[in-house]
């Protein structure tokens, strides 16, 4: 086994050691730490990828050499190992844009704990992608709820953060109750925890016509508790109030990762545990395809009515996660590539656009309304650049990463023929109107002129950190917008290797 | 569909007292019934759990008077499953609790539609 196969495993373990060595230092060093931890991570995963590339076939690692029954299993494939990377780079920058505001935000003597509750967080992240055992899936599903819950809450000065981690975590536990008894009726039937293992029994159940409605139900149990701790449309209302009064970077990792990480587990259940072709025999996907079309015009009409610039940023990621299930939902190879673009395209982009919020409101007087932040772009330059590429991005304006999952999502929805294929155009259509909407008059408002000189001789005083993420994530969405094709090509081969 | 109801009585009493705590986590505004009915809630799961991995007649899997066919034993995973299940249940908990005293500290009431209604007015 080459030394490089180890790194997914270094990858969890250094996250859950992190978490524990941050509880107990100063909080400038737990902070150190933490970028430490997340930029080798990245690194690691990096190689990972290149590593699992050139060899052409995921592998399964064994946790202490112990196989299946008695052991616990990862594996790894280049979707994977991409989506890691990325998930660990996007931290590292969306804490790095940031920073500033965990220091205010946070009870200064306990600043550490916040990174502490990262590192948590990115661990469970870490493992939901790369796990092959569902009971572990679960596990980690709820530390992954606890470590976001704790993300809202530790903004401490205001009460709003604390009501909305309270809503949050309620239907967070929900969906997690729900994933647990799936698990345990998929159990009951197959005898089986292994993802593999699973699939083999699922495959000759459905093969023999046995257990077709419990298989119905289990599915049913995870399509929804996923959808549920992913803002799917009807399930979204905790999503706005938690990601719009949390601290910056809470905000952005909410929005761009902790979502991603679930709706990863759900494809990675439709591949390997499931089939895709049992989903497709039970037409769960048609469901998905509904509530992620109503997602998508739903999300961004209530983006349109905000008045808070935060708030319409969480609307516009309920619309964004339509665009992800509206691609599931399309139960075609294109459309779950289309589905995997998107979630890397919007990991790029909102967390930008959450960092350059942050960034208004320290030159705003800490006001998120949109009455407040007029001119702001003239008052925080490099925020300015950011948010008008993250919000070009969101609309699909070419060169830009919104537009290849677009272009993707549609040729996907022609491929598909009949009446879905014209609801998917039209949907999609509608969004990216509806998204020019509401995001091009932000944009004008950023580089209006404040009424009666309010706001006059403000600027903002950059710190490196901030400067650095904002930098980097337009780099990384024009990388990404402009040189599609090796992702693209990543993503395809990592599908081919999921099942 | 009836008769199963009553044979498998443990699943349809699990399914009930899910039920019944989904309900109250879902629905009540205090804090401190919704995390009685999160207990209530993971209880049925539980024991839904539970009921699904035990054999009528048999005993858990430990060798005490040298019979190893395994015939005479229970699977242990459900067992070991409703364990993991309970401390993670058990660290919710916590959180939740910590998160209703720092609520109640700020607003002195244990009512979340009470507390949304006070921050609006901060906030005005």
């Amino acid at each position: 086994m080459a030394f490089v196969q180890n790194f997914p495993f270094f990858a969890i373990m250094l996250y859950l050691a992190g978490g524990v060595i941050c509880a107990v230092l100063r909080p400038k060093a737990a902070k150190w730490y933490c970028l430490a931890v997340n930029g080798a991570v990245m690194l690691l995963l990096l190689a990972t990828f290149f590593f699992v590339a050139g060899k052409g076939e995921s592998y399964v690692y064994l946790m202490g050499h112990f196989p299946a029954p008695w052991g616990n299993e990862i594996r790894i494939g280049t979707l994977e190992a991409l989506t890691g990377a990325a998930f660990a780079g996007v931290m590292l920058f969306s804490l790095l844009g940031g920073m500033e505001h965990i220091f205010e935000d946070c009870e200064p003597e306990k600043v550490n704990l916040y990174f502490t509750v990262i590192c948590l967080l990115m661990s469970s992240l870490m493992a939901l992608v790369f796990t092959n055992d569902l009971f572990t899936a679960y596990v980690f599903v709820e530390i992954n709820t606890i470590a976001s819950c704790a993300l809202v809450m530790l903004k401490y000065n205001t009460g709003r953060p604390l009501i909305a981690t309270a809503r949050y975590l309620t239907m967070s536990l929900l969906g997690s109750s729900m994933f647990l008894i799936g698990i345990i009726l998929l159990y009951s039937v197959s005898g089986h925890l292994l993802m593999e293992d699973i699939g083999e029994a699922v495959q000759t159940m459905f093969a023999d016509g046995r257990y077709e409605f419990p298989l119905t139900v289990i599915i049913g149990l995870f399509s929804i508790s996923m959808a549920i701790k992913s803002a799917l449309f009807p399930f979204h209302a905790w999503l706005p109030d938690a990601h719009g009064s949390a601290t910056a970077t809470s905000s952005a990792v909410l929005s761009g990762l902790v979502l991603k990480g679930y709706i990863f587990l759900l494809i990675k259940i439709f591949y390997r545990v499931i089939g895709m072709n049992v989903i497709a025999a039970e037409h769960i996907t048609n469901i998905l395809f509904v509530f992620g079309a109503l997602a998508m015009v739903a999300g961004s009409i209530r983006a349109l009515q905000e008045r808070d610039l935060k708030r319409m940023l969480a609307f516009s990621s309920v619309a964004q996660i339509g665009y992800i299930f509206l691609g599931i939902g399309m139960d075609n190879e294109a459309g779950m590539v289309a589905a995997c673009i998107q979630i890397l395209a919007h990991a790029f982009t909102k967390p930008m656009l959450f960092c350059a919020a942050g960034g208004f409101m320290s030159v705003s007087g800490g006001s998120k309304k949109m009455e407040d932040i007029t001119g702001a772009g003239y008052r925080d330059p490099l925020g300015g650049a950011a948010f008008t590429v993250g919000a070009l991005s969101m609309i699909g304006i070419p060169l830009f990463a919104g537009f290849v999952t677009k272009l993707h999502l549609t040729t996907a929805a022609v491929s598909l023929g009949g009446f879905k294929s014209v609801a998917g155009i039209a949907v999609i259509v509608v969004s990216t109107l509806l998204n020019a909407l509401y995001y091009i008059p932000v944009i004008g408002n950023l580089y209006a002129r404040p009424k009666d000189g309010r706001w006059e001789g403000v600027k903002a005083r950059y710190h490196w950190e901030y400067a650095a993420a904002m930098v980097v994530f337009i780099l990384l969405n024009l990388f990404y917008g402009i040189c599609s094709g090796g992702f693209v090509q990543a993503i395809e081969s990592g599908l081919g290797m999921f099942g | 569909m009836g008769p199963n109801l009553f044979a498998n009585y443990y699943e349809t009493a699990a399914v009930i007292i899910f039920g019944i705590g989904f309900t109250v986590l879902m629905l009540h505004p205090n804090m401190i019934k919704k995390v009685i009915g999160f207990n209530f809630m993971d209880t049925g799961v539980y024991l839904f759990l539970a009921a699904k991995g035990y054999i009528a007649g048999r005993t858990a899997p430990i060798l005490t008077d040298g019979v190893t066919s395994s015939e005479a034993y229970i699977n242990p995973i459900p067992a070991g499953l409703v364990l993991t299940g309970i401390v993670v249940s058990v660290s919710v908990t916590a959180f939740l609790l910590a998160l209703t005293i720092r609520l109640y500290l700020k607003y002195h009431t244990l009512n979340l539609d009470e507390m949304a209604r006070l921050a609006a007015e901060e906030e005005a």
